[in-house]
């Protein structure tokens, strides 16, 4: 019985319009125009326990829009969901008890406070036994290392920091789901890592499902074995990321380091698809033409000094998918 | 000359766009004044009919349209701080406005202005009409804004009333420069309010207040920004009483505005010494 | 559970008032601010009585009952609805969808948000001028008027907060015209200061049946006072219109829940 159902979602917004200008501000005084925008159009899936799933897509493809009809706070037009065995938007506050969400853009934490003091409140809100969010209190600050900040007022964290304090914040009543929604956002490179690994663990030793958006494919790479793809409110692809992968293109990179910058490549079976003074990259189709055999025959006929052989960037892959079904919104 | 008012007159323009965008924000603001303004007619009205034979210093009719032009043109009150300022100084970013080809003072009186006029005519059109027009439509005549009493009271009203916003504007600019010495200027807000909602006659007509305060509140600087003006209109102030009325205005503005362009050219010297 | 509800709120409320205490110049002058210029306002309705003697029949001190009971009524609503005053804000930057997370219901986390320190100058004023009024001997008191006078005050919040209420429940289907509650809030605060029977009937009429706030002050006040209604309506109805302000309340709680779930399905 998984987790998470999603069947046949279906959200549709009106958007007002306004018109430039004076002239225009005076002529909106008189009338008003809107938009229909259709944000979720059959929106299927299922997530069982203890997933790690990245939820992506262009903007204005309906991710968050998802993420808040899974969260409870918003009400969809059709089809079904269930979280849990719940509702979520029907039994809000007791679904709500259950999940934990994290807003890259927005903290949760009280802007003034210690962070110790947002915990606390939070600790009351969500009715946590004293016992058992000291447990899970102590736990996430050796985690996330989060001592030296217990005193500090959130509004003096960098975002690195704040960000590893909404994770714990999030986790304090010990959701059985977690919802990240652009954690790594901003982040320097330390602390993104230091995100990436706190979720991995959280995911892997405490099984704790976890759900993915983000426009950042390192993350994606990083911590997911099932992607999710949705773009103008429909799923696009819904799977590993080898699938994911397979789905868009076969092709593979092959990145060359060449000793003499003007030298001229041309390979039948290859395109020069960049070249960027003595670096040089082909793509290739290895059903056409074997990587061994490109490489045989690039290192016959030029002085190479280094290569790799790649996996075209999930980014890449991702806009294909995108641009195949009809552009980014 | 006209290119030298150029950027006086884009902070006018720019404040009057914004206002018609908040269009609903502008009809809400609208309807609580009115509400305000006819609850204080009936106060008034209730004094007024029980008051016994005693002539008092003011007619009923000439209350009603003070109050009315209280309301209309509440914008013009010098009691708000310009928060773009406000964050400016704050940032620190007001050093860069000494790197700018224009009088500092003549700027941020110019800010004053538009903050005061563009919203004023906004909200002063649609009251005046129904103070007006509307009133005695709904039958309600004894609580109309009537007409100045004589062209010369009409035309000494407009003198008095662009008085009135030249010394509003140099009072704002006093609240605004203080911002140089203190960024938290809750206090100085504070009392800038209190003082003036009571000495300009916007909670009171001055005239009935106490006899004993007459010659002080006559002569403060704030009587000129609403009560005097007002007068000119209801005919309080006899037509012959414009020229004294002009000059307490203008004196007051002049000083000022002379102290202000004083204090301003010290505040900035000090935040540049200061670092901001 | 509702111990649990109540120690939340004391925590919220410590938290509210020790962030403000963080900038405690800010608060001590503002709140000596609000105070001052309240104790204006006062000063006119002093300056009119100074010059007038009477307000068709009454007096200074029967006036300043009336404006004690509300001032102090509005004091405390405005001091802990600050999260409903300002609504309008946090729609707009999607802080409603965090409360919405949280396993709380929504109205009890807004009314516990914040506590606004600095209003307690207008309960200081609005103490003081209803000081004024017992000093002055206009009132016989007994146990029942003195509980009639709390009683009044309690309900005099619940018919303000009713209106915060409406106030934040229109925001969610429009955040610009929010300013026509002004004329209810502070309007009506103007107008309460003063007994309601010096007003045209049909403006007496909107605040009694609509917007019930002649129910919570003049009406008690009237009993308190043990004076006849001018507009001859029965002694009883000042010991139970009060009733009409938690009456109020409970409507706008309801038309709440109806905006919650338009929001719910429009998202933001």
């Amino acid at each position: 019985m998984p987790q998470i159902v999603v069947e046949g979602l279906v959200k549709t917004f009106t958007v007002p319009e306004r018109a430039p200008g004076l002239w225009g501000a005076v002529r909106g005084i008189a009338r008003r125009r809107v938009r229909t925008v259709r944000a979720l159009d059959g929106v299927s899936f299922a997530i069982e326990r203890g997933e790690l799933v990245g939820y992506i897509g262009p903007n204005g493809a309906g991710k968050s829009t998802t993420v808040k009809v899974l969260a409870g706070i918003l009400v969809p037009d059709g089809g079904r969901c269930e979280v849990a065995g719940r509702v979520p938007w029907k039994q809000r506050i007791a679904h709500v008890g259950d999940i934990g969400v994290v807003f890259g853009h927005r903290t949760q934490l009280w802007w003034d406070l210690p962070v110790v003091e947002s915990f606390d409140l939070l600790r009351d809100i969500y009715r946590v036994p004293a016992d058992r969010y000291a447990r899970a209190r102590d736990a996430m600050i050796a985690l996330l290392d989060l001592e030296p900040l217990l005193d500090v007022p959130v509004r003096q964290l960098s975002l690195g920091q704040r960000m590893r304090c909404d994770l714990a914040a999030a986790l304090l009543h010990a959701p059985a789901i977690l919802f990240l929604d652009e954690p790594t956002i901003g982040l320097d490179a330390v602390s993104k890592l230091a995100v990436r690994d706190f979720v991995k663990q959280l995911n892997r030793e405490h099984g704790v499902t976890v759900i993915l958006t983000t426009h950042d494919m390192d993350d994606i790479e990083a911590l997911c074995t099932r992607v999710v793809v949705i773009a103008s409110g429909k799923i696009l692809s819904d799977g590993g990321l080898a699938e994911l992968r397979a789905q868009v293109t076969r092709e593979r990179w092959l990145t060359v380091d060449l000793v003499d910058p003007d030298a001229a490549l041309d390979e039948p079976g290859a395109t020069v698809i960049k070249r960027d003074g003595h670096r040089a990259c082909l793509a290739f189709d290895p059903q056409v033409v074997a990587p061994a055999e490109l490489i045989r025959r690039v290192t016959s006929r030029h002085a190479i000094s280094d290569l790799f052989v790649e996996n075209p960037p999930i980014e890449t892959i991702v806009a294909r998918l995108y641009a195949a079904h009809g552009g980014p919104v | 000359m006209a290119r030298a008012l150029q950027p006086y007159a884009a902070v006018v323009g720019v404040r009057f766009r914004m206002l018609l965008q908040y269009r609903a924000a502008a009809l809400a603001g609208l309807w609580t004044q009115l509400v305000f303004g006819m609850v204080l007619i009936m106060i008034y009205e209730g004094f007024y009919r029980s008051s016994t034979a005693d002539v008092q210093p003011m007619a009923f009719p000439q209350v009603a349209s003070y109050v009315w032009l209280g309301q209309a043109l509440l914008a013009m009150l010098p009691w708000n701080i310009d928060r773009e300022l406000h964050a400016m100084v704050r940032s620190g970013a007001v050093a860069y406005e000494l790197c700018r080809p224009v009088d500092l003072y003549g700027l941020w009186y110019a800010r004053a202005v538009a903050h005061r006029t563009a919203p004023t005519v906004l909200r002063a059109v649609p009251m005046v009409m129904f103070a007006t027009v509307v009133l005695p439509l709904v039958g309600l005549d004894e609580w109309r804004l009537e007409p100045p009493v004589s062209l010369a009271a009409g035309a000494g009203f407009a003198l008095a009333l662009g008085c009135a916003l030249a010394l509003a504007c140099a009072i704002s600019t006093l609240v605004n420069i203080t911002m140089l010495w203190t960024i938290q200027n809750d206090g100085v807000l504070i009392i800038v309010t209190s003082v003036v909602s009571l000495l300009s006659g916007l909670l009171v007509p001055l005239p009935l207040l106490p006899d004993w305060a007459q010659p002080v509140v006559r002569w403060l600087p704030f009587a000129g920004v609403l009560d005097l003006p007002y007068r000119i209109y209801n005919g309080h102030i006899a037509p012959d009483g414009l020229p004294l009325v002009l000059a307490r205005q203008l004196g007051w503005t002049l000083a000022l505005v002379a102290l202000g362009r004083w204090w301003l050219g010290r505040g900035m010297r000090r935040l540049v010494v200061q670092g901001g | 559970m509702l111990r649990g509800a109540l120690a939340l709120y004391v925590h919220y409320a410590k938290v509210s008032i020790r962030s403000q205490l963080q900038y405690r110049a800010s608060v001590v002058m503002g709140t000596v601010g609000v105070c001052m210029i309240t104790a204006t306002e006062f000063i006119a309705v002093w300056a009119l009585f100074d010059r007038f003697r009477q307000l068709r029949g009454w007096t200074l001190p029967e006036i300043a009952l009336f404006y004690g009971m509300i001032s102090i009524s509005w004091a405390l609503c405005d001091t802990v609805g600050r999260g409903f005053d300002s609504f309008g804000a946090m729609v707009k930057t999607g802080g409603f969808d965090r409360v919405l997370l949280r396993p709380r219901s929504t109205v009890f986390q807004l009314l516990a948000q914040d506590l606004v320190v600095r209003r307690i100058g207008r309960l200081v004023q609005g103490g003081a001028v209803l000081g004024y009024a017992i000093a002055a001997g206009a009132i016989d008191w007994t146990p029942g008027r003195v509980a009639l006078l709390a009683g009044a005050i309690a309900c005099g919040i619940c018919a303000f907060l009713g209106l915060l209420i409406c106030q934040a429940t229109s925001t969610f289907w429009t955040v610009e015209g929010l300013e026509v509650w002004n004329a209810f809030t502070h309007g009506g605060l103007l107008m309460s200061q003063y007994p309601v029977s010096i007003y045209r009937s049909w403006f007496r009429g909107v605040f009694t049946y609509a917007i019930p706030l002649a129910c919570v002050n003049y009406f008690p006040g009237l009993a308190i006072l043990g004076r006849p209604d001018p507009l001859g309506t029965p002694p009883v109805l000042g010991w139970v219109a009060p009733l009409a302000g938690p009456a109020f309340l409970v409507v706008s709680l309801q038309l709440w829940r109806i905006g919650v779930r338009h929001y719910r399905s429009t998202g933001n």
